[in-house]
């Protein structure tokens, strides 16, 4: 016999307004519908969002980790792309 | 009956529906079909033996009796509760559970709502928090009841046996006696009969869109706003009371 499972789907969250979303974990649904209200009961009971994203997980494409070296070591050595090489004036707060 | 005698048994009767509704879903803690199904369940729980709480604690106060909404929800005998048979049927399978909730939740949505216009202000402000919970629970029950009844042919079958079953507590819903009367002349609630259309549209929408057929059974129940219920409940309040009956006035 074989098990059907139903899809899986990835939940992002919006804690507050002005915030994005964020992803926070996955569950299964047989549907989008059905994919909201369970992350609804599972994801926000304790009073954690305001707007709920999900997506089927196959439908996420995904940078393989084997890529890892070539895709992010580079930047690594290009300390310049940080603004950090700039003089604030006195006077300037919150940077 | 005076106005404070009709106040406390109907916001008693709606305290015990909410309340032992309540007791019924939290059996499935941990037996849900899937994780998510069981939170679900849960939270519907959660939601209702809130609405209980203070339900009870105000039909306490205007009793005026120094009865707390505990007292009142784990002291009473099964003859003193009121709520409708529809509440304590057991939970059957999934579908069943499901189906029982939907055509509860249903009636609570529209008599939450004619409530929220009470000029009984506690009442009111009640009915008014209560609305939003409810709302997500018709949603979540009628969009379970067309997934399981335009499903597959086993789910179609077992989902509208259930219906058939249930069908003979349905009625209850719009039972009125002179508790109803009395506060329906005093300007506090307004008849059931206003709601029973609205109700009826709402089931009759979703049981179409399930594919499923509105039972044709005459045969009606009803008693449980008189005290006189359904077998099950005994043992329902026989595990419900118990820790208050074993340990007396403990709390936690």
């Amino acid at each position: 016999m074989t098990k059907k499972e139903w899809p899986l789907y990835e939940v992002f969250i919006r804690s507050k307004q002005g915030l994005s979303h964020k992803h926070v974990g996955s569950l299964r649904a047989a549907d989008e519908t059905m994919a909201v209200e369970n992350a609804r009961d599972v994801y926000t009971r304790r009073s954690e969002g305001v707007s709920i994203w999900v997506v089927e997980s196959k439908n996420i494409f995904a940078s393989d980790p084997a890529d890892a070296d070539s895709l992010f070591e580079p930047a690594d050595s290009k300390v310049y792309r940080h603004p950090t090489f700039y003089e604030v004036p006195d006077g300037i707060e919150h940077m | 009956m005076t106005k404070e005698e009709a106040l406390f048994k109907y916001t008693l009767r709606l305290g015990d529906d909410a309340l032992i509704v309540s007791q019924r879903l939290s059996e499935w803690c941990g037996h849900g079909p899937i994780l998510e199904e069981d939170i679900a369940l849960t939270n519907i729980a959660l939601d209702l033996v809130g609405q209980a709480t203070t339900l009870l604690e105000y039909a306490g106060k205007v009793e005026g009796k120094d009865r707390s909404a505990d007292d009142l929800a784990y002291l009473r005998y099964e003859r003193d509760y009121t709520n409708l048979l529809l509440c304590e049927q057991p939970n059957g399978d999934f579908g069943a559970t499901i189906v029982r909730q939907f055509l509860f939740s249903a009636y609570q949505q529209f008599m939450y709502a004619a409530l929220t216009k009470s000029s009984d202000e506690q009442l009111a402000a009640i009915a008014e928090k209560s609305l939003k919970e409810v709302k997500y629970h018709v949603k979540h029950s009628a969009e379970w009841v067309i997934r399981l009844g335009d499903g597959t042919e086993e789910s179609h079958e077992r989902v509208q046996a259930s219906l058939n079953d249930l069908w003979r507590f349905s009625q209850e819903i719009f039972f009125e006696d002179e508790v109803n009367q009395t506060l329906i002349e005093a300007g506090i609630i307004t008849s059931l009969e206003d709601l029973r259309a609205d109700w009826e549209d709402l089931v009759k929408r979703v049981i179409e869109e399930a594919t499923l057929t509105l039972p044709e059974t005459k045969w009606q129940l009803d008693g449980g706003r008189k005290g006189l219920h359904s077998e099950h409940l005994g043992y329902l309040l026989a595990e419900m009371q118990y820790m208050q009956r074993a340990y007396p006035g403990m709390e936690w």
